[in-house]
């Protein structure tokens, strides 16, 4: 099962106005890799993990990933069905601050996926207790430290069930002792999960692509430079 | 402030100053249509005729005509001549000349109608207008008045059958209800009566001027021939004796039917004023009164709720029309907000009433409901604009990441944190409504501020009853800002509320 492709770029190519952000990219991961994105400033790294969510859309080739196939002009419903399979984490996070730490971890299984609320709640207890937050989910966000966020983001993007998990500098805002936390938990949810989770990260910090990742890849210009496995 | 001048202060500024209302319209006092800004009428041509005979000017002072009285009191102008009614209430409280003329009290119904008298309309629907003896006719019958500002509105609304009859002087029905081919005018006059002019309290010298100057019109035909020309010589007038009429109504055996007036003296009811003491007893603010002012009060809290509730959706859905479709929907949204934003809301529920009577017949309370909740829609898809503005991006972005659609990333995301941002505008926004619904008046509500009005003229005081409104007013707004803020908070994080629901927490 390790073997297989969980994601693949066919000659990706996304431009915004007259300037062109991806060209031709073409690459793989297996199931169950962590794939470090490096690159400097504008190199787009960010895009590329977007375009694999389905937040902005190739102009030119194809990406598959989970099973699902997106070209230059997907569907609502594609992306939809994509977007259950492809969780993602933001660099700030993005926590739904009217709602508590359980109802944002219990919305999309709820609404998108019409779970039954104690079910939902379930497994965001669970997911919580994994991610080191189970006394915490009657918080409201704002009560959250940087790193408790973190976390509760991450356990909000697991919650759907996610074969990859995108994160976009999951530790640029957080201490060295948070994020060495944050590290340990990343490769406690790759490990341990019944089924492989694939991990794709934007990082700055190449300390931690290499402590954490199977593959590093460097971006230049839109350009997959490099690959060091 | 200035006293109401006697006469040795007109003839000092070489002016009689005479109060009346152009709204009244035609044939009292009008703007001439060909020449804006120039007045016209029997009234202006009498008041004229008067200021020659005392050697001065006639100045025309244009009034409200519900407050010529106070006017009057307050000094505005020297005398009224605006189709003043005589009753013993005006006559205790101002002095009141000699008659100029004789109105019929005329009942005006659908011409298809069965009703002959007064006593028919019992439980039906009267209008009339405010301050006037055909309201107080109507007032003491077992039936429901409804009150009109302007003189055409009540036969618009009798012919459309929002009213089953309107009772109003006969210059009035002659010219605005009986040429209309749905009304009918009843030929029995329900009551007679005399328009004088309303002098100063303290001007007796001005009054016995006035009388004689009237006295001279009579003589010499001049008055006749006035009222000859704008078509008002009927054979009401004919006992036209001068001598001051000590009661307020008709001589009961007027002479019948004439070829001008086709219409006789029905026998006087119980209801005619009258039959009322001479002299206005003095009254006070009682429990009765309390009474109308709560059910005032009921109506405008009821009538705001009902348009607020329809005006905050409204909003929202204008909002979410302007932020999150595609081009005619934002076009669509931005103009009806630009239209509501832009006309005053007084025009919009004449427009509303009035204006589309033959394309939707709305009942005044539907009709003020809804034009309050349509101009109100405006203003919250504005505030809810901004409010969905506010929410950042990333938090749509974020909700989409999950899966959710554009919809449900609106429903469960955006619009909850929305609504918080909102909800201090929201508030303002109604305790403003609840005081624009005193327009609503216009269309015959009668809400809180209108029995204000109306009541502060029975009891001469606008004090107590100015009091008593605004503190209504007060009770109405003030504990719903408290409660705004209380839900506001409750919606701020706070953990100690959040600490109930951590039940397996330590």
């Amino acid at each position: 099962m390790n073997g297989e492709k969980v994601i693949r770029l066919l000659s990706v190519g996304k431009r915004f106005g007259s300037r062109q952000v991806l060209r031709g990219i073409e690459a793989e991961v297996k199931a169950g890799a962590i794939v470090s994105l490096v690159g400097a400033s504008g190199s787009g790294k960010t895009t590329l993990l977007r375009c694999l969510n389905g937040l902005e859309t190739i102009d030119a080739g194809q990406i598959e990933i989970a099973g699902h196939a997106v070209g230059p002009n997907p569907s609502d419903t594609a992306l939809t069905l994509l977007r259950a399979d492809v969780g993602m984490v933001f660099q700030d996070y993005q926590l739904f601050p009217h709602l508590s730490v359980l109802d944002n971890l219990c919305l999309a299984p709820q609404v998108v996926r019409k779970l039954a609320r104690p079910e939902a709640e379930k497994r965001a207890r669970h997911l919580l207790e994994q991610v080191g937050l189970g006394d915490r989910h009657g918080s409201r966000p704002s009560e959250l430290s940087g790193g408790q966020k973190q976390r509760v983001a991450l356990a909000r993007a697991l919650a759907q069930d996610v074969k990859v998990l995108l994160l976009d500098e999951p530790t640029s805002a957080l201490d060295a002792r948070t994020r060495d936390e944050i590290v340990g938990i990343l490769r406690n949810l790759v490990q341990r999960g019944e089924r492989p989770l694939t991990l794709l990260l934007v990082t700055h910090d190449l300390h931690l692509a290499e402590k954490l990742s199977d593959e590093v890849w460097t971006l230049v210009e839109g350009r997959l430079a490099n690959v060091v496995t | 402030m200035a006293h109401a001048g006697d006469l040795d202060d007109v003839k000092k500024r070489g002016e009689l100053r005479w109060g009346g209302d152009l709204q009244g319209g035609e044939p009292y006092v009008f703007e001439d249509e060909q020449q804006p800004g120039k007045i016209q009428g029997f009234e202006v041509e009498i008041a004229d005729a008067l200021a020659h005979e005392l050697g001065v000017r006639a100045k025309f002072m244009q009034n409200d005509w519900s407050n010529l009285v106070p006017a009057l009191e307050r000094g505005d102008f020297d005398v009224i001549l605006n189709g003043l009614e005589e009753t013993p209430e005006r006559r205790a409280r101002i002095r009141l000349s000699a008659p100029y003329y004789t109105y019929g009290e005329t009942l005006t119904v659908r011409a298809d109608s069965k009703i002959e008298t007064l006593a028919d309309l019992k439980g039906k629907r009267v209008g009339t207008l405010n301050q006037t003896v055909a309201n107080d006719i109507l007032k003491a019958s077992p039936l429901e008045v409804v009150l009109y500002e302007g003189q055409q509105e009540p036969y618009m609304d009798l012919a459309k059958g929002r009213t089953d009859a309107v009772l109003l002087d006969h210059v009035i029905a002659d010219r605005y209800g009986c040429v209309l081919k749905e009304l009918r005018c009843l030929p029995n006059d329900v009551a007679r009566g005399h328009y004088v002019l309303g002098i100063g309290k303290d001007a007796p010298a001005l009054q016995d001027a006035i009388n004689q100057a009237l006295g001279a019109l009579q003589r010499s035909g001049k008055l006749e021939g006035i009222l000859t020309r704008w078509k008002l010589w009927d054979a009401r007038q004919k006992p036209t004796e001068p001598t001051p009429v000590p009661s307020a109504t008709a001589p009961g055996g007027a002479g019948a039917s004439s070829a001008e007036a086709s219409r006789t003296v029905a026998p006087l009811g119980a209801a005619t004023p009258s039959s009322q003491p001479s002299a206005a007893p003095a009254r006070h603010f009682g429990a009765g009164h309390a009474l109308l002012f709560l059910k005032g009060a009921l109506v405008t809290l009821l009538i705001s709720f009902c348009s607020f509730a329809l005006a905050s959706p409204l909003g929202i859905a204008l909002a979410t029309l302007r932020l999150y479709t595609g081009r005619p929907g934002r076009w669509l949204a931005a103009a009806y907000v630009e239209v509501f934003r832009g006309t005053p809301l007084l025009l919009q529920l004449y427009v509303l009433y009035f204006g589309l009577a033959d394309v939707i017949r709305l009942d005044p309370v539907t009709a003020a409901v809804l034009g309050l909740a349509l101009n109100y829609g405006a203003y919250e898809a504005e505030v809810y604009r901004g409010a969905l503005s506010s929410v950042p991006h990333g938090q749509t972005e974020a909700a989409r990441a999950l899966g959710l659609s554009r919809w449900q990333a609106l429903r469960h995301v955006v619009f909850p944190q929305a609504l918080r941002t909102a909800l201090p505008a929201v508030t303002n926004d109604f305790v403003a409504l609840l005081k624009d619904s005193s327009l609503i008046s216009v269309i015959t509500v009668v809400e809180l501020t209108k029995r204000m009005t109306i009541l502060a003229v029975e009891l001469r005081d606008w004090i107590t009853p100015g009091l008593m409104c605004a503190a209504l007013y007060f009770v109405m707004s003030f504990p719903l800002a408290r409660w705004a803020r209380r839900i506001e908070r409750s919606l701020e994080p706070t953990p100690a509320a959040e600490a109930g629901n951590a039940a397996g927490a330590a």
